[in-house]
């Protein structure tokens, strides 16, 4: 612990620091820290409201403003980089509610929109594009929501593809829906119900379920090294595609 | 955070050779040649880290500092003052972990008429399977073969893999990927529905399936929500979150029959009694070995190598780790970093300061990431950050100028967003890379059944060892949680059903703390760590117990003195 005091002397000395509010206590912190590390710098051990810091799993959901203004902002706390006079708040867990479905049950018939029977109130969306603004991965989520209402699965796939379920849409709709639930089930919909299954992978389950490959298998197994290497440095290696 | 002005000259050589480098085909280093390399240059050669176990199943075998000093750590509890006759869950298997190999079995246990309880540290699916990017190996191609993946996995693993393990990875994988696919798992596909299939490094086919870079994280979501659909439906399957386990408890036959579970908050102990117990903890990238920054998610601390180390299950292969070959070595703030290998699996080939390839884009991992160091350590060939980071340019914009423009943003949003954050255009400039920790190859010993040696237990996911040998290659560690975390939800739901259960008991972890002592180690950290201790204090804290030590790296540590 010693250390780090000296770290920090010597971080301060060298580095511009900038000022950041954390439960309305102020602390210098080095700039260039994201604010999840400004936390750790401040002295806090997080335990909720941090996951892969890597920006791939929305544990991390943050709100901040500024001293100076007032407007919520919303970001994850692994990937924003800590500003002068931020204020700063982790949200520990966004408890959005989500529809109850059996997947076997959701594939669609002609013409219906499973998603509407899923979720009937997406279409008391009126447009305010808060959960667009929101979303730290720039997704259009109020675009995707028209998708749905309009059964557009194959829309709400693409659209909502890089999801990392932080619930911030959740957290900021005043319509209370659950954009990121909904866009989960429309994409788990499709790819169980909607895509072609693939004949090669079938094929190969069967072969390996008779049992083709399991003579020349046990034949690998029982080679000794030398066998082995040799085969291995005679593999043809196909060109990537 | 744009490159530094004095990096341009370097990055304008990058993109001079580029024409010649389209027309250029590195040759592949021969096999003798890559271990002579690996030797001299990875990690894991270096003696110097590596000291001998004094106590326990793996007594006199070798494993890496940070390693040791958990396994052989003390407990978090004393046994005289938990009652055992106090339990709280009551199940017939104890899932601990949830990425994906703890999400498939317990799936796969409560679909076997098992009474499933999901523990979990962090929440649902926080967990190193949502930053997997690359894919999911299965040989399904008409050209491609189980035998095939079965050599290359082999090849990689430098013939010291258990050929049973391998055997079921290979055989499980086309099945596991439809699986997956029933669930809702969106596969890249092409439009007769075939999977569209990329090549990786040490691989001789093309057999990655992926979902753009966000393989993992549809991998993670979809399973997720299938466990919580079946918990709101009444099913027999339960989860508790943020309550890892920090103990497991036997019978008096030495059968595992359950764990403690610890509430991260309140420090609070829940008694579950299992008849079946599946770890599927991860891996252990937090607790940095030799201080290299890591990929990992913040949980991965090794936590299920104790459990099992001191119920008296052996480990394998713990001496080695992967280090994934392409980190961030710029900007600072996402240093260590994954940069998925896709990226190479792409076009994109990896190119010294004078704009020269000195390496195959597509050898196997360890060889890669030797390769780099070598350029970078030993022929000075390196570009050296502001921060004293030191790397090699990974040359994306290859990928554009090959497979047409738009490739990189269709096929690498998650990358294209992860570096547009810090200003750096991928689709334009490459990026610096170097390696960084990534991935415990060795670990808990398990049979192809998924059942450790230990009655009771078995093992899923990047926790076990004996699948990847000392070396994982892409794209088989989403597929390992999905083939061994089926078959361990199977096997333990089996064993549930069969096996009867005596006194409960927590001898075995007084006999541990006799044999500490014994061995004069109780100066060793309590453990499992549970999470890394990254917090800094100006001054000191009085009665302060952090969950885990202090790592030999923090986010900002040594490098609070490098920022700029």
């Amino acid at each position: 612990m010693a250390d780090a005091t000296t770290v920090k002397e010597k971080a301060e000395q060298e580095v511009r620091m900038v000022d950041i509010y954390v439960t309305g206590k102020r602390y210098k912190v080095p700039e260039g820290l994201t604010i999840q590390t400004a936390l750790e710098y401040c002295g806090y051990n997080i335990i909720r409201s941090c996951g892969c810091r890597a920006g791939f799993c929305g544990a991390c959901s943050t709100i901040y403003n500024f001293t100076h203004d007032p407007t919520i902002r919303y970001g994850l706390a692994c990937q924003t980089r800590v500003e002068q006079d931020m204020v700063i708040t982790q949200i520990p867990f966004f408890p959005a509610a989500q529809a109850l479905y059996n997947l076997e049950d959701l594939k669609p018939e002609e013409g219906e929109n499973k998603l509407l029977t899923l979720y009937p109130d997406i279409i008391i969306c009126f447009g305010c594009n808060n959960c667009t603004k929101t979303c730290p991965q720039d997704l259009e989520v109020m675009e995707f929501i028209s998708d749905a209402i309009r059964g557009d699965i194959e829309k709400v796939y693409q659209k909502s593809f890089d999801c990392l379920m932080c619930g911030l849409c959740a957290a900021r709709c005043p319509q209370g829906l659950q954009p990121y639930n909904i866009a989960l089930a429309a994409r788990r919909l499709r790819g169980a119900h909607l895509t072609t299954r693939s004949q090669h992978n079938e094929d190969r389950i069967k072969e390996i379920e008779k049992g083709k490959f399991d003579a020349a298998i046990e034949k690998l197994k029982k080679a000794d090294e030398a066998e082995l290497r040799r085969m291995y440095a005679a593999r043809e290696i196909e060109p990537a595609l | 955070m744009p490159y530094p002005a004095y990096m341009e000259e370097s990055i304008h050589k990058v993109a001079a050779t580029r024409p010649s480098r389209l027309e250029e085909t590195f040759s592949r280093i021969p096999q003798a040649e890559r271990e002579d390399l690996v030797n001299e240059f990875h990690p894991d050669y270096k003696k110097e880290y590596l000291r001998e176990l004094k106590i326990g199943p793996n007594k006199g075998s070798l494993a890496p500092d940070e390693i040791a000093d958990l396994l052989e750590g003390n407990s978090r509890i004393d046994p005289d003052e938990v009652n055992l006759d106090d339990v709280d869950y009551d199940v017939d298997v104890l899932v601990i972990g949830c990425g994906g190999a703890g999400g498939a079995a317990a799936l796969l246990a409560e679909e076997n008429g098992a009474r499933v309880l999901l523990a979990t540290k962090l929440r649902l699916g926080d967990a190193n399977t949502v930053g997997a990017q690359a894919g999911t190996q299965a040989a399904d191609r008409p050209n491609d073969s189980p035998l095939l993946h079965y050599l290359d996995v082999m090849g990689g693993g430098h013939f010291t893999n258990d050929p049973d393990l391998v055997e079921a990875l290979v055989k499980d994988a086309p099945d596991a990927i439809r699986w997956l696919e029933s669930l809702g798992v969106n596969w890249d596909k092409e439009p007769d529905g075939s999977y569209h299939e990329l090549s990786g490094g040490g691989t001789c086919r093309r057999r990655m399936h992926s979902c753009r870079d966000y393989t993992g994280l549809e991998e993670m979501r979809v399973i997720r929500d299938e466990i919580r659909q079946r918990h709101m439906h009444g099913r027999t399957l339960d989860f508790v979150e943020f309550q890892p386990a920090i103990e497991l408890i036997l019978d008096d036959k030495g059968q595992v029959a359950g764990a403690i579970l610890m509430n991260l908050e309140t420090r609070e102990m829940t008694i579950v009694r299992a008849k079946a117990v599946v770890i599927a903890t991860g891996g252990m990238g937090r607790i940095h070995i030799q201080g290299f920054p890591t990929t990992n998610h913040y949980g991965a601390t090794a936590d299920g190598l104790v459990l099992a180390y001191r119920v008296g299950c052996p480990l394998i292969h713990i001496d080695t780790m992967q280090y994934h070959p392409t980190g961030a070595a710029f900007p600072v703030q996402i240093l260590g970093l994954l940069i998925t290998e896709k990226v190479r699996t792409l076009g994109a080939q990896v190119i010294n300061r004078d704009g020269d390839q000195f390496v195959h884009p597509l050898e196997a991992r360890d060889t890669e990431a030797s390769a780099i160091i070598r350029e970078c350590k030993q022929r000075g060939k390196g570009i050296t950050t502001p921060t004293e980071e030191i790397g090699v340019w990974l040359d994306s914009p290859m990928i554009d100028i090959i497979r047409g423009e738009g490739t990189i943003a269709r096929e690498l949003p998650a990358m294209v967003r992860q570096f547009a954050r810090f200003d750096i255009d991928i689709t334009k400039v490459p990026m610096l890379v170097y390696p960084t920790l990534h991935y415990q190859n060795g670990g808990i010993m398990i049979k192809a059944d998924a059942s450790a040696p230990v009655p009771g237990l078995f093992a899923a996911g990047e926790c076990e060892g004996g699948v990847h040998g000392r070396n994982r290659l892409i794209g088989n560690s989403t597929l390992d949680l999905f083939v061994f975390g089926r078959r361990a939800g199977k096997s333990a739901a089996k064993w549930a059903k069969e096996v009867k259960l005596g006194k409960f008991t927590l001898d075995h972890v007084r006999k541990w703390q006799r044999e500490i002592k014994e061995a004069g180690l109780e100066s060793r950290p309590v453990s499992p760590m549970l999470l890394p201790n990254y917090a800094k204090h100006e001054k000191p804290v009085p009665g302060f117990q952090p969950l885990g030590e202090a790592t030999a790296y923090t986010p900002f540590g040594d490098a609070t003195s490098r920022w700029i």
